[in-house]
This record gives structure tokens, C-alpha cells and sequence, in this order.
């Protein structure tokens, strides 16, 4: 009996089914509520709620139709782009540049810093809504806008530094101190050296950030009250009343609401690509 | 045009130690010269040049470079240029952007930019690789980056941080021989740091020799070699390097392994203990009969043949600093392995040092 040895690259049959499998289980799980709620978007309501199962009844974009013409879903939607893109951009400018001068600079302080991040991370969302709220109210933020991007900074800020601080900390110091002798102080190396070659962290802070607060729901309701102030995550609480959920409004509103997400992970993604730093430093 | 640089009495002592890694090095550098620092790991060469750059706080003393006081101006602001170790160039830009980045950030015209990268990519053979990244280069390559990057700001002084010790032996000889040349041509004041004393010997015009953060001895190589100011610049500069050992004096001679080696009177005069510390180097030993007079007997450990020379090793019932005793002997012809000779050390060649100071003590 002469069997060919396995070269590396090879599996067995078995190790290879079990291997597929395992991956299309996972691919299945995954996929499956994202599907179903694209599925039931497009029935109509009745058909939704009926214990009958099936993957198409009476398909059609009225449920989309009316979410975005008879509801204030527009304005919602509306309400958390702006909401989430201060919060990406002012959440990533200030977790930059702390993150910077923690990976690089001594001052007093900094280990407290650092701490007070990481503790402030360890509060849950729920206990942290009414002293905020109260914070908000003295400074006559509640209703707008404006306390929702600081309350989700406040989430993103601490995490996005700490992984931004990790990131800078794998670019070469060296490039800083070329960077010092050609002549660059401190706000130029940042801008022209460290962040071009931080472009990976900085895709996934960005996402990160946004995300906070797109689907965020506990600090919506609290912090805004008129319905033109509602973002997403509030309102879509509208759909979905004690005793009759709108389940035709609240799928094809969800399907809605994950299309810009996708997009920005689109754009974050071609970002995350390893090795920037490849050849700058040897040795 | 050329600037000269001068350390006056600067130290550097890190935040929580307490001995300096520099200790008040004194040094002048002539304008257009090319000084090497050199010494072990850890003996403050490289903290010596980071100073000079404004990467490093001076702690007491200054720093000068030509009539200016930059010892706390920013390195920006000191109209240097250096060659890193790990070459540091921006990964995300290309040769020809790495080169003439410090210019675009100056605010120069981008034709002169690009006249002056052209120029030194033509220098340094760069013409090809100006629109790669680094990363699509080779190791040469990168160093000649490195180089050109710090040509083309036209400094007042370049500083050069071990930039040999990331290439292959073979590369090394021939970059070597390139930057002294066109140190020479260029006509800047450079200082250089390595810990390879031949890298030393090759390329300076002068070489300062520190130990434990203190300059030993400052002078220009061949000077180095045969008046070494101490047993440690003596044992330092040198491949192989000098032998040194401790013998008895008595009646005006060293005592090394059972022959006599008569010391100059001026060293005996010198003489405070009844030891002496020997240095003779390599070639300063002449193989002699048995019984000749001041010969003593050398068991053959190996022997190396290089064709043009051949050195021996062998050991000497003796308390040498290194077990081993290398001598140079000519080349075809060398005793076998296991076999004793007889060594005699060339008078005019023989170093003296003082036991407890390790100080050069007259030899004439």
C-alpha cells in the first residue's frame, strides 16, 4: 500500500467537509436575520405576521414607499447622518491627536490620563444617562443635536484614543526624529508623517465612531424629545408601539438604515491594509 | 563655508540615573572635517551625535556649531542633516519625495527642488528608483536614500548614525569607501558615529574614542594606533587587536614568561608598581630561535592564513588581558598547530601602561 503523502497545502476529504461545513453554518447564521428582514420588508404587513412561512408573498416596495414618504423616517435619517458624521469627525480628530501625544510625548499626568479612559469605559450606558442628562440640561443642550454628538464622543473617544495611542505606537520613532531634523515641529510630523502611516487605525476609528451613533438608541431617547429631532434609532421606536407593531415599516426602515453603514465600512475597508510602515526602518 | 563644531564640556545624564552617559565631552571639529566617534556599545557615541542634533537634551555645557549656541535650539533650527541607523525614511513617499521633503517643508520653489533631487540621485545612482517607495529598494539602496535625503539640504554639518551596520560585509567596504569620497568632495563638516574601529580608521580624518560616556583620546588614526593615550584605546583600535598583558618588573625588565624584556628607562623611571601593562601589537612580534635574548616560548593554538599574511594564535604562561596571543607571522610558511616558537616583541614597538591607571607611560 503506497500512499502519497500530503503535501501542506492538501486536507483530507473529511477535515475538508467538516471545514465547509463549519463555514457555510457560520455564513448561515450570520446572514439569516439580515436576510429575513430583507425578505419580510417586501410583503405586505399581513403576510408578515402570518404564522404561514414563506420566502416571497406578494413582493413589492410599497413598504419602502411609505416609509419614506408617509413617516418622519426622512428627517430621522437625516437627523443621524449629521449626528453621526460630527461624531466620526470631531470623535476622530480629538482620539488622533490624544492618541498622538500619549504614544509620543511625556507630561504630567499621563498615566492619569490613561486610566481615566479606561475606567470611564467601564460604566454602563444606563448608568451614565441621567448624569449626562442632567449635564445636558444645565447647559441647554437637551433637543438638539449637539448633545447627542457629545454624549457619543464621550463613548468613542476613550476606546479610539487607546487603539489609536497602540497604532502610533508601531510607527518607527525614528521617522519623528527624521521628521524633527527636517524640520518639522510636532503638528507637522503628525500631519505629514504619522498620520498618512496611520491611515488603517484611523478607517477602523472612523467606523467605530460613526457606528457609536448610528444605531444608537438609549441616549436618542433620552436626550431628544420633538419628533424633527429624533435620530434613526429613536424613531424607529415610533414602529413599534406596545400592542400593534408596524413590522412593514420597521423592516423596510432597517434595510434603510444599514445602507450607509455598509458604505462607510465600504470606504473604511480599502483602507485596512497591513504593512505601511514596510521599508521605512531596518534593523 | 565649512562650520566648525564644538562640544564644550557637555554631559548628558538620563532621568533617573545618576552616572552621565556623556560626561563633559570636550571636542573641537574642524571645519570640513570628518570626525568618527567610536567605542564600545553604551559608551555615549551615539548619545555624543544626538546631542549634537537637538534629539537629545544637554544636560550641563554647551554646544556650538560655527559661532551659534544651538545647545537648546530645535533640531530645525540647526541646520543639520543625518543619516539614521535604520535609515528612517518616510515609507509613504517616494525616493524623489523622501529626498526633497525637508525642502518642500523650507517652502522651497519646486524647481529647485527638483533640480537638487536630480542632483544628488545622479550622485548617489539614484536616477532610476526616484518615483519607488522604499519599501520596492534594497538595503543599498535605502542607505544611498538616506544619504541623499541628507545631501540634498546642503547642511552645515551632517551626522551619520552607524549608517554601514545594516548592509552585508561586501556592500559595507564599498559604501565606505563612497562616503568618505564624497565627504571629501562635498567639503561638509561630518560627524560620524560607529563602533567598528576599521569603519574608524578608514574613514576619519579623526577619531575620538570614548568609554563609559568619557572621551579617551582624540587624534588622527595612524596616531591612534602607534600612541595609543591608554590601555583601553590601545586594546580598541586595531585588527586583531593589541596584545596586552600584566607582568612583573624586576631590575628594569618585564618579566614575561620566564625571558627578560628590557623596558626603556624612562618608563622604569615612570614606574610606580612593581607591575607593568604591556601592549605589543601583532606585527610588533618577531619569531626568533630558542634562547635568544627577551624570547619567550608560544604553544600554537591556530593559525590563520589569509594569504597575504597570516596571523597565530597561541598561548603564553602568562596573565594576558585576552587567554590568546596573536602575532603576525608570513604567510606559506606558518608553524603547525600544537608546535612552540619563540617570540621576540620589536623594542621600538613595545607600549607600556600603568597598572592601576591604565595611562601610556614613556616608552623613549
Amino acid at each position: 500500500m503506497s500512499r502519497r503523502p500530503r503535501g501542506r497545502e492538501e486536507r483530507s476529504i473529511v477535515a475538508s467537509i467538516g471545514l465547509h461545513a463549519t463555514l457555510l453554518g457560520a455564513v448561515v447564521i450570520a446572514l439569516f436575520p439580515v436576510v429575513w428582514v430583507f425578505l419580510a420588508s417586501l410583503k405586505p404587513k399581513s403576510a408578515i405576521q402570518s404564522s404561514e412561512i414563506a420566502l416571497f408573498d406578494q413582493p413589492s416596495l410599497e413598504n419602502y414607499r411609505r416609509v419614506l414618504l408617509d413617516t418622519s423616517f426622512p428627517t430621522w435619517f437625516l437627523n443621524s447622518v449629521v449626528v453621526a458624521l460630527f461624531t466620526m469627525a470631531i470623535g476622530m480628530a480629538m482620539s488622533a491627536t490624544a492618541g498622538y501625544a500619549l504614544s509620543r510625548f511625556n507630561f504630567p499626568g499621563k498615566r492619569g490620563l490613561m486610566w481615566l479612559f479606561l475606567i470611564t469605559q467601564m460604566f454602563p450606558v444606563a448608568i451614565l444617562i441621567v448624569p449626562i442628562y442632567t449635564i445636558m440640561a444645565n447647559l441647554g443642550l437637551i433637543d438638539t443635536k449637539a448633545s447627542l454628538v457629545i454624549a457619543y464622543c464621550t463613548v468613542a473617544v476613550p476606546f479610539c484614543t487607546w487603539m489609536l495611542r497602540g497604532y502610533f505606537d508601531t510607527i518607527p520613532r525614528d521617522l519623528d526624529e527624521a521628521a524633527a531634523i527636517d524640520g518639522l515641529g510636532p503638528f507637522k510630523t503628525f500631519w505629514y508623517v504619522i498620520l498618512p502611516l496611520a491611515r488603517p487605525g484611523l478607517a477602523v476609528t472612523a467606523f467605530y465612531t460613526f457606528l457609536t451613533a448610528w444605531g444608537e438608541v438609549a441616549y436618542a431617547i433620552a436626550f431628544t424629545l420633538s419628533d424633527d429631532k429624533l435620530t434613526l434609532g429613536a424613531g424607529l421606536q415610533q414602529f413599534v408601539p406596545q400592542f400593534n407593531p408596524q413590522w412593514d415599516l420597521l423592516t423596510a426602515g432597517a434595510v434603510l438604515i444599514m445602507l450607509p453603514a455598509s458604505l462607510v465600512f465600504y470606504f473604511a475597508q480599502k483602507h485596512l491594509v497591513a504593512g505601511l510602515t514596510a521599508g521605512g526602518t531596518k534593523g | 563655508m565649512s562650520t566648525p563644531v564644538v562640544f564644550d564640556a557637555a554631559s548628558r545624564v538620563y532621568p533617573g540615573s545618576s552616572t552621565p552617559a556623556v560626561d563633559s565631552l570636550d571636542l573641537e571639529i574642524q571645519p570640513g572635517e570628518f570626525l568618527v566617534l567610536v567605542g564600545p556599545s553604551g559608551c555615549g557615541k551615539s548619545t555624543s551625535l544626538r546631542m549634537l542634533a537637538g534629539l537629545e537634551d544637554v544636560t550641563s555645557g554647551a554646544i556650538r556649531i560655527g559661532d551659534r549656541d544651538v545647545t537648546h535650539l530645535r533640531p530645525k533650527d540647526r541646520d543639520i542633516a543625518m543619516v539614521f541607523q535604520s535609515y528612517a525614511l518616510y515609507p509613504h513617499l517616494t525616493v524623489g519625495e523622501n529626498m526633497g521633503f525637508a525642502l518642500k517643508i523650507a517652502g522651497a520653489p519646486k524647481s529647485e527642488i527638483q533640480a537638487r533631487v536630480a542632483d544628488a540621485a545622479k550622485v548617489l545612482d539614484l536616477e532610476p528608483y526616484l518615483d519607488r517607495k522604499p519599501k520596492a529598494l534594497s538595503g543599498g539602496q535605502r542607505q544611498r536614500v538616506a544619504m541623499g535625503r541628507a545631501i540634498v539640504r546642503e547642511p552645515q554639518v551632517f551626522l551619520m548614525d552607524e549608517p554601514l551596520s545594516n548592509l552585508d560585509a561586501k556592500l559595507r567596504v564599498s559604501t565606505r569607501t563612497q562616503i568618505a569620497a564624497l565627504q571629501r568632495r562635498l567639503g561638509i563638516t561630518t560627524v560620524y558615529v560607529t563602533h567598528d574601529q576599521v569603519e574608524a580608521m578608514t574613514m576619519g580624518d579623526r577619531v575620538a574614542v570614548l568609554k563609559d560616556g568619557v572621551l579617551q583620546q582624540v587624534a588622527a588614526p595612524l596616531e591612534l594606533y602607534d600612541r595609543p593615550a591608554n590601555a583601553f584605546v590601545a586594546g580598541f583600535i586595531g585588527s586583531p587587536a593589541m596584545n596586552l598583558g600584566t607582568f612583573r618588573v624586576e631590575d628594569g625588565a618585564a618579566l614575561v614568561a620566564g625571558a627578560r624584556v628590557p623596558l626603556p628607562r624612562a618608563t622604569t623611571a615612570a614606574l610606580t608598581e612593581g607591575e607593568v601593562v604591556l601592549g605589543f601589537r601583532p606585527e610588533a612580534l618577531e619569531m626568533v630561535p630558542a634562547g635568544t635574548e627577551g624570547a619567550f616560548p608560544v604553544e600554537v593554538l591556530v593559525a590563520e592564513e589569509l594569504g597575504s599574511e597570516a596571523f597565530l594564535y597561541g598561548t603564553l604562561a602568562a596573565e594576558l588581558k585576552d587567554p590568546q596571543l596573536v602575532a603576525r607571522v608570513a604567510p606559506r610558511s606558518v608553524p603547525e598547530k600544537g608546535s612552540t616558537v619563540h617570540f621576540r616583541i620589536l623594542p621600538e614597538r613595545l607600549h607600556a601602561f600603568s597598572v592601576s591607571t591604565g595611562e601610556a607611560l614613556p616608552t623613549s
